[in-house]
């Protein structure tokens, strides 16, 4: 009895011992549950450009097509003035796929209610659909869903009866050319990164702990100087990592066909992102005890970045991708994404805005770190 | 007339309702061994702590070589050598790499450092090891080697804080040997120990602290003298009525 009693006050005084048994699990159920859907809304939607190029005759089928794809509830659309505003959408990423309807969409729709068992008085229209290169969902989720939709248009009582309404995915060469390994690549340069967090807590509280920080401040070395050299030291690991995972996927088969300097924008882009991970570093071993509390607590920043903001972030719902912008990791992957597999330019607006939320998160993390360290450091 | 290294005037440090360090003044001369004594927790190492800069005191003034040790802590920093009371090294490098690193860490030349380091890990008995990852090593070889980071640069005022706490007596006496050629070579060095036998061999005056105050201040042999005992531990008893190893 006294030695159980001894346990349960150990548990309870321990810091380590109380996340691991009591915030890890409920973080790790959080993260992961909301990266799968279990948080909101389950079904993810997607965002559909449509070029409308239907001539209307007596009747406006397109309208009606496109007032049946909002009802499904699994997809935005927003209409676009031509196929080369939309298509700059798509490979920045904001869209998930491009449908152009042709201009005898309505005429089609007409020729079929008047003679829908007779094929050869029917017009065919053929919707064209582009899409996102970046996304294996999208590429298998967006297409039965318009060919359903456009089934249940031709006639709702007999879905299984032809109709002149064909789908044709425009860039399903391409897609296909990706495979599922390849679309998670960009989350594992930023998955390999985000462990720096744990080392980095680790590191700082061990030095504490056995006197080799006391050690350092007690020489003419300045904390500028000691942090430029950490955070320096921790940027080359980072480096390290970029270039053994990339040298990884590339013998797996990851050939994206993009030049150097798009390689060497993403590899500038993992060490921006590994400040953030010093930062949050820091902030862990300023509030952990011991390297052993420092382990525990780094999971806090771990598993958010892990699940809302790497490859596990492609099947997000739609309120975990909402809440995957709060982690800078998402960013990272999105930028890698559309500069890898979507091939978005790098000055292209979606690349630009995710090296500038990156940047500025990352220098800001990293700069509450430093003083957080600085202020709670004691001898 | 030979000049203070270390002057030390009224200094509290309070650790919220805990005080170190109630009020202690004292002066350290060039090339003199003063010996802290004390037993654990009469603050010793608080006041090293003030005196390197690392932790500010509540009240009261110190300067160590003429510097403030608030105000100017670059100029403090460069002055001192510090031997920790943790045996603080890092284990994956070897015992040439750690001395290294604090040699670079201040600013020493190559040739300097390559010499320096040569001769301070022959006088402490680590030349054969010192290629050997310190993790390796055994307690005592760790507080020799601590000692070496501490005075790679050649200090002129050295702080050593228990330096032969746990060693061995063989080790103890090489490092005593070690300290008195640190004395010949004009240095003023502050000496914290609990180990009495320690501070009347070594040191040229001591100051005893207890509950973070100076009870005695003089050579060993004037203290030893004064209260009519045979050691430094008696002179301790005489004064506080307990032993000094008791509280260790």
């Amino acid at each position: 009895m006294a030695l159980t009693k001894k346990e349960m006050k150990k548990t309870v005084r321990d810091p380590a011992i109380l996340f691991m048994i009591f915030l890890f699990p409920v973080v790790f159920v959080f993260a992961f549950g909301a990266s799968l859907g279990g948080v909101g809304e389950g079904q993810p939607a997607y965002n559909i450009g449509v070029v409308n190029l239907d001539q209307a005759t007596s009747v406006n089928a397109s309208q009606i097509l496109l007032a049946a794809l909002l009802d499904t509830n699994i997809l935005n659309v927003q209409t676009y003035v031509d196929n080369q505003t939309a298509q700059n959408g798509l490979s920045q990423g904001s869209l998930q796929g491009v449908m152009i309807i042709p201009s005898s969409f309505s005429q089609s729709f007409v020729s079929f209610q008047a003679a829908p068992n007779d094929p050869n008085m029917w017009t065919n229209a053929t919707i064209t659909l582009y899409l996102d290169k970046g996304s294996l969902i999208a590429t298998q989720a967006i297409p039965p869903i318009i060919q359903q939709v456009l089934t249940e248009l031709a006639d709702q009582n007999q879905p299984a009866i032809p109709n002149p309404f064909s789908l044709e995915t425009a860039s399903l060469v391409e897609v296909d050319a990706l495979s599922p390994f390849d679309f998670m690549v960009p989350g594992m340069f930023t998955f390999a990164s985000i462990f720096l967090i744990m080392m980095v807590a680790q590191s700082f509280t061990q030095d504490r702990e056995n006197g080799m920080m006391k050690r350092i401040r007690i020489t003419p070395t300045t904390p500028a100087e000691f942090m430029t050299s950490q955070v320096l030291s921790y940027m080359v690991i980072a480096l390290v990592q970029a270039v053994l995972v990339f040298v990884m996927v590339y013998f797996m088969g990851f050939r994206p066909d993009v030049g150097l300097p798009v390689y060497g924008f993403a590899f500038v882009l993992v060490l921006v992102f590994t400040l953030s991970n010093v930062g949050f570093g820091l902030i862990t071993a300023t509030i952990a005890k011991s390297s052993g509390a420092a382990t525990g607590l780094s999971f806090l920043f771990v598993l958010p970045q892990l699940f809302l903001g790497t490859f596990v972030g492609s099947s997000l719902s739609s309120t975990a991708q909402i809440a995957g912008k709060i982690v800078p990791s998402y960013y990272v992957t999105d930028a890698l994404t559309s500069l890898l597999l979507r091939g978005a330019a790098i000055t292209s607006t979606t690349v630009l805005l995710d090296i500038a939320v990156v940047s500025v998160s990352c220098v800001v993390i990293l700069a509450v770190g430093i003083l957080l360290y600085g202020k709670y450091y004691k001898i | 007339m030979t000049e203070s290294a270390i002057i030390v005037e009224n200094l509290v440090k309070k650790f919220e309702d805990v005080t170190a360090v109630a009020g202690i003044s004292l002066q350290v001369k060039e090339g003199e061994l003063f010996g802290l004594l004390g037993p654990n927790g009469a603050g010793k190492t608080t006041t090293i702590n003030i005196l390197c800069s690392l932790i500010k005191p509540t009240s009261g003034t110190a300067k160590v070589g003429s510097f403030d040790v608030q105000k100017e802590t670059a100029k403090v920093k460069e002055l001192i050598g510090v031997c920790l009371q943790e045996t603080a090294i890092y284990p994956y490098l070897t015992g040439a790499e750690n001395v290294e690193l604090f040699g670079n860490l201040h600013a020493m030349t190559k040739e300097t450092l390559k010499k320096r380091r040569a001769m301070l890990l022959e006088q402490v008995g680590l030349t054969d090891d010192a290629k050997r990852r310190t993790a390796k090593y055994s307690g005592g070889m760790k507080r020799r080697l601590s000692l070496i980071l501490a005075l790679i640069h050649d200090p002129q005022i050295a702080f050593l804080d228990e330096p032969t706490v746990g060693m061995d007596p063989q080790s103890r006496r090489d490092v005593w040997d070690f300290i008195k050629k640190l004395k010949k070579e004009g240095k003023a060095i502050i000496l914290t120990t609990h180990y009495m036998e320690e501070a009347e061999e070594l040191c040229d005056r001591v100051g005893i602290i207890d509950h973070g105050k100076l009870i005695a201040l003089g050579s060993p042999e004037a203290l030893i003298s004064k209260h009519k005992v045979k050691n430094l531990e008696e002179v301790f008893i005489n004064i506080t009525g307990r032993k000094i190893r008791e509280e260790v």
